[in-house]
């Protein structure tokens, strides 16, 4: 026997409700103005980036990927336009991550959520679909009429409800096309994906990411934004009293009433607010909440409740911006009478920038005087050394080239530390006396097998540091690592 | 749930199982349908699960399951897939000359990788993971050879061994001078002496050069050759480097001349596959002693 949960008992500062409420069908109505022009753009940036940036291409010479934006698994490369990382680089990305993480602070310190209204993928193709929904059901009395109608499935109603999940079908198998597109060449795999030639994997990932799209943005919706994301919590720990959250301005004055009474209260002299009490803050909201309540969690900050109420306001003959992007301090400032502030540049705004400058330009610092010639270095274990016949010691290492650019290298090895060394790679001559000569073709590594051998009269310590050197013959580029030398 | 004891819990408004213990009823409390069921449901996909697949023990076997499927058969499908894609490599490993792989840089990796794991199998035992030997295993990382560094040499001898018992093994042995009596206990350490002053190792107080000398010649040269440079053809090490198989000091030595030597090396031909031979030759070349 379950209590039938009335959700209107239930707002989120109930604290003595469960912490979940039965979802609520929201039926959001369109609205033109600002911010909803502003969520278009935006819209059509971020989805035509993530659908269309594969197939920009990027010339990196014969051989070489033609494509701009590439994770190659198989290979272990990640391309980004001029940016070729191997895979001992991922710590860009952990750079990368971290200025992600502080761009969202600084967002939020300056304007809340405004990741959450206007630039998160859940928010982006909800809006998509949501513009979808409405073009084939109707606006929002409609789409009420028609689900609240039971029984009135008739074959126009079926047919409707088909083309609408058609359409998202469509967009979400989309989504999850363009997602594969990152990781093998967009054109040829668009081929393949037609001639049904494309691998299993990549049919795969279609179909997850069909499905995720399809649930999270058709039916999950704001739910995702109230129960699963993350982020409403962490943010409301990040903002403070300057950060500018859309705000239902109360200092107004109350009370709500219609339009005539309050023209009547108004002449009486009798305090009466701008609010009309018409619900369109409430009908245009996605995620289904009443602005006017104060700073709720589910609010996403899309703005659409400004421009609803911005279109009523100029309506009825008063001020816009009843609800708008504000702070808690203005608020309080115009009920004393003084002209609001804004601050944008403040203590934490500037802490943030700074991390973002700090942490992009060690990136961009690293990144551009990075070597594309490698050498990495392990040293035999087994056996660490070894006496030769006439009593010289040597050690023998692996030793990794890695050639990151796009031409074929000769290079050649050699070693110093405080005693005379001579090297020998195996399966190598030696062009010049103790200086193997190698080719490391274009873009990979070689792994050679070194000899470094010290003269039975020099009498090495216990342990001696080495340094081992590849040097470009051509452009004489010099990659140095260090490792020990070890007597027996 | 339906109630079957008309009993109802005036608290909570719920029906009671009817059971009671020192005046505490059960409330009637069913799990959630939808857990039933999927709980049914696992158990008939169990059945299914024990038809379709290999599961039912007999006396000798087991059943095969309804497919016939077994994940060892896929096993041994894939390891002779892998045996007939690596099959091409592995036979251009076998056409090319032991040489010509050394220089190929492709065939040396395969040679090398190959080598690496056949020898890790089997050589490690005596010669140690990384070839590094022990006291009676050849270091195979020096120059020093007992029965010839070239990659002809050391593919001979993991072909045949040494003292083996293959017909076409490496023979040589170290006799036991001590043991069979032909040369005495002084005699043993004079030579001895000798033997450890030809790779400039210090010598006994009192040590007489000229008689060890001529003991070496009557007794040793034939094998050790003159001035002990050793024999690569009879596996007689060289006794003027510094490199010891079992030890330099007096007493090993001592011990080498009246008990003799004769380590054996197995011979490979026939457990192992020739090309794996020829790759473990070229590791074992490439370990850097290799001539």
């Amino acid at each position: 026997m379950n209590k039938t949960v009335n959700p209107n008992e239930l707002t989120s500062d109930d604290d003595n409700g469960p912490l979940y409420v039965a979802q609520k069908k929201v039926y959001p109505q369109s609205i033109s103005g600002t911010f909803r022009r502003i969520k278009w753009g935006l819209m059509a940036f971020c989805l035509g980036v993530y659908y269309f940036l594969p197939f920009v291409r990027w010339n990196r010479g014969l051989g070489a990927p033609s494509q701009a934006v590439l994770i190659d698994l198989p290979n272990s490369r990640f391309y980004f336009f001029f940016i070729e990382l191997w895979p001992q680089e991922i710590y860009y990305f952990t750079g990368l991550l971290i200025v992600a993480a502080v761009a969202l602070f600084l967002m939020n310190s300056v304007g809340g959520r405004i990741w959450c209204g206007y630039l998160c993928p859940q928010t982006v193709w909800t809006d998509l679909f949501y513009a979808v929904e409405r073009f084939v059901e109707g606006d929002r009395r409609e789409r009420m009429r028609k689900d609240k109608s039971g029984g009135g499935l008739t074959l126009r109603r079926v047919s409707e409800i088909a083309f609408k999940h058609a359409i998202w079908l469509m967009i979400a198998w989309w989504t999850g096309g363009a997602w594969v597109l990152y990781f093998n060449d967009a054109p040829t795999l668009v081929k393949e994906l037609l001639t049904f030639q494309a691998p299993m994997i990549a049919y795969i990932w279609i179909g997850i990411l069909t499905a995720t799209t399809y649930l999270l943005a058709g039916f999950m919706r704001e739910q995702v934004c109230t129960y699963m994301c993350p982020w409403p919590r962490i943010q409301a720990a990040l903002t403070d009293e300057w950060a500018l959250n859309v705000t239902y301005r109360y200092d107004r004055g109350e009370k709500r009433t219609s339009v005539k009474k309050a023209a009547e209260l108004r002449a009486l002299g009798q305090p009466v607010g701008d609010c009309v009490d018409c619900y369109q803050c409430v009908a245009v909201c996605p995620t289904g909440i009443d602005i006017r309540n104060g700073p709720q969690l589910e609010c996403i900050q899309c703005g659409l409740c400004i421009d609803a109420c911005d279109n009523v306001m100029t309506k009825i003959g008063r001020p816009k911006r009843l609800i708008g992007y504000d702070n808690d301090i203005n608020i309080q400032r115009r009920q004393e009478g003084k002209a609001p502030i804004y601050r944008i540049v403040r203590a934490r705004t500037v802490a943030y920038s700074a991390i973002i400058a700090a942490v992009g330009g060690i990136m961009l610092y690293v990144l551009a005087t990075r070597t594309l010639l490698d050498i990495n270095v392990l040293h035999d274990r087994n056996p660490v050394a070894v006496k030769l016949s006439d009593g010289s010691i040597r050690n023998a290492y692996t030793v990794r080239l890695l050639n990151k650019s796009g031409y074929d290298r000769v290079v050649a090895i050699d070693a110093d530390g405080p005693v005379n060394l001579t090297t020998h790679v195996v399966g190598v001559d030696s062009v010049t006396p103790d200086r193997p000569m190698i080719v490391i073709p274009r873009d990979s590594t070689s792994e050679l097998r070194l000899l470094v051998t010290a003269p039975a009269d020099s009498n090495p310590e216990k342990s001696i540091p080495v340094r081992i050197h590849v040097t470009d013959i051509g452009l004489g580029e010099v990659a140095t690592t260090t490792d020990n030398f070890v007597a027996p | 749930m339906t109630d079957h004891h008309g009993e109802f819990d005036s608290v909570t408004g719920k029906s009671t199982t009817g059971h009671e213990w020192d005046g505490i009823k059960e409330l009637n409390t069913p799990l959630p349908r939808w857990w039933v069921i999927s709980f049914y449901l696992t158990i008939v996909w169990a059945i299914g699960y024990w038809i379709v697949y290999p599961a039912w023990p007999l006396i000798a076997s087991n059943t095969t399951g309804l497919f016939g499927y077994s994940s060892r058969a896929d096993v041994a499908v894939e390891l002779a897939n892998l045996e007939k894609i690596r099959g091409e490599k592995m036979a251009a490993l076998g056409a090319a000359s032991l040489a010509d792989i050394e220089k190929d840089p492709a065939l040396l990796a395969l040679a090398r990788a190959k080598g690496k794991t056949v020898f890790g199998d089997n050589c490690a035992p005596c010669h140690g993971s990384g070839g590094a030997g022990a006291k009676g295993f050849p270091n195979l990382n020096d120059d020093d050879w007992l029965w010839g560094g070239t990659l002809d040499q050391i593919m001979q001898t993991i072909q045949f061994g040494a003292r083996s018992g293959h017909a076409k093994t490496h023979e040589g042995q170290m006799l036991a001078f001590g043991k069979d009596g032909v040369l005495k206990p002084d005699e043993i350490v004079t030579v001895a002496n000798y033997v450890r002053s030809l790779s400039g190792l210090p010598t006994r107080k009192g040590f007489d050069a000229a008689k060890g000398e001529k003991i070496f010649a009557d007794n040793c040269v034939a094998c050790h050759g003159d001035g002990g440079k050793g024999n690569p053809e009879l596996g007689a090490p060289n006794l003027t480097d510094k490199i010891w198989l079992y030890g330099s000091d007096e007493a090993t030595l001592v011990e080498t001349i009246s008990q003799g030597r004769a380590g054996v090396m197995p011979a490979w031909e026939g457990r192992l596959d020739p090309s794996t031979i020829k790759a473990m030759a070229v590791y074992v070349h490439s370990l850097g002693g290799g001539k």
